[in-house]
């Protein structure tokens, strides 16, 4: 190869052709609603921590006596707490779904040589879900 | 239904431009006429330049895909009237995250590297002897990997991927999901020497489970659930290794 085409190798040539690399936008999640979906099921993973933190939070208020708890409770009695919250738990609610939809496809279960259906691999979560739900219930409410 | 319908196809020729732009064209919409025909009949009637793959016509070859108005789609498997209906233009592109070579042309020899990477092929190395006959396997052996047999490499996950456009190194679904379909045939005993490149970070630790492999599959090879099971492989082998070291497993 002559000099003069290896410095013009960058430019079009009959055995090195000038590929276009298209470059990735920082905004590619908005492209299309399943990159959007995706980012926020991540992005709920935040709000899981966050209701965590709270949790050791509250856990620590009880066993700073009642005065402390009654405090801690006051203290998420406040509109924007109670906001954040209701965005939390919509969040939470997103990941245990989206997270419990894909299980199948991440756990395929067979039973006698056949695969089970996606639903009923998914379920058991759900009812677990549905069951711990009703226990917590009716130990607050009783 | 519109009689005809506008295409808007990306040109990019590496002579004369620095990036792609979009051509319009306007084709006849006929109820049994998929894109491909359309690129066909743009080729054949209005501009003999215009360049793409395409072979079977039949969903087997995988080289006609392309992006289709922003859906990595089989181009042989996609009909104009599916368009025409709701009277939308059609904008054809290269499929995303490759790098283009001429209009709708991509360049493939990135992927067809990490596809060897990752061995997609029997490995037996203490292989009988011919005159023992064919290896035999079950109809249930055979229904462990068929599905990940489908693949017929049309790369539709890789446009589909955020993470490939990202990491240009991550080995990407198709070629996961093919070393998993040897992984688990049975006649194949090549699973520790793929593993060093699965359970990597650019194997299917890069992975987030994004998904879009699986839904744009249009064999249905579900590359997502591939990744995401041999995820749980790797972690019990690397358990394994703890607990049975190579010397005491090799007995």
């Amino acid at each position: 190869m002559t000099t003069e085409s290896t410095t013009r190798s960058y430019h079009y040539s009959e055995f090195h052709p000038r590929w276009y690399r298209p470059r990735v936008s920082v905004y590619w999640w908005l492209w299309q609603r399943h990159y959007l979906k995706f980012i926020l099921r991540e992005i709920s993973s935040v709000f899981v921590a966050g209701f965590v933190v709270m949790t050791l939070f509250q856990l620590a208020a009880l066993k700073g006596g009642p005065q402390a708890y009654a405090d801690f409770v006051n203290s998420l009695a406040s509109p924007i707490v109670i906001g954040l919250n209701v965005i939390a738990f919509l969040f939470v609610m997103f990941h245990t779904i989206t997270w419990f939809n894909l299980a199948p496809s991440a756990m395929p279960v067979r039973l006698g040589g056949k695969r089970l259906p996606a639903f009923l691999v998914a379920a058991p979560s759900y009812v677990l879900w549905v069951a711990i739900s009703v226990f917590v219930s009716w130990l607050i409410l009783q | 239904m519109a009689d005809t319908i506008t295409l808007e196809i990306a040109r990019y020729s590496p002579e004369r431009d620095p990036e792609p732009h979009f051509q319009s064209f306007q084709v006849p919409v006929h109820k049994e006429w998929v894109v491909l025909d359309a690129l066909n009949h743009i080729k054949d009637t209005e501009d003999g330049s215009l360049s793409y793959r395409w072979s079977c016509r039949m969903g087997i070859c995988g080289s006609c895909g392309m992006m289709v108005n922003g859906e990595p789609k089989l181009t042989c498997a996609t009909f104009l009237s599916d368009y025409a209906k709701h009277g939308s233009k059609i904008r054809v592109e290269p499929l995303r995250y490759f790098p283009v070579v001429r209009d709708l042309v991509t360049e493939l020899s990135e992927f067809l590297a990490k596809l060897k990477k990752v061995k997609p092929w029997l490995i037996h190395p203490n292989q009988p002897p011919l005159a023992q006959g064919e290896f035999l396997q079950t109809p249930a052996q055979v229904d462990r990997y068929k599905q990940y047999s489908m693949c017929i490499n049309c790369t539709l996950c890789y446009a589909a991927c955020p993470v490939v456009g990202l990491d240009p190194i991550f080995v990407g679904p198709a070629a996961l999901a093919l070393a998993q379909r040897y992984n688990m045939d049975s006649r194949d005993q090549g699973s520790d020497d793929r593993i060093a490149v699965l359970a990597h970070p650019d194997g299917i630790w890069g992975c987030t489970f994004v998904g879009e492999c699986t839904r744009v599959c249009p064999k249905h090879v579900d590359p997502a659930g591939a990744i995401q099971q041999y995820k749980l492989t790797a972690v019990l082998e690397w358990i394994k290794s703890f607990v049975m070291p190579k010397g005491a497993d090799a007995k």
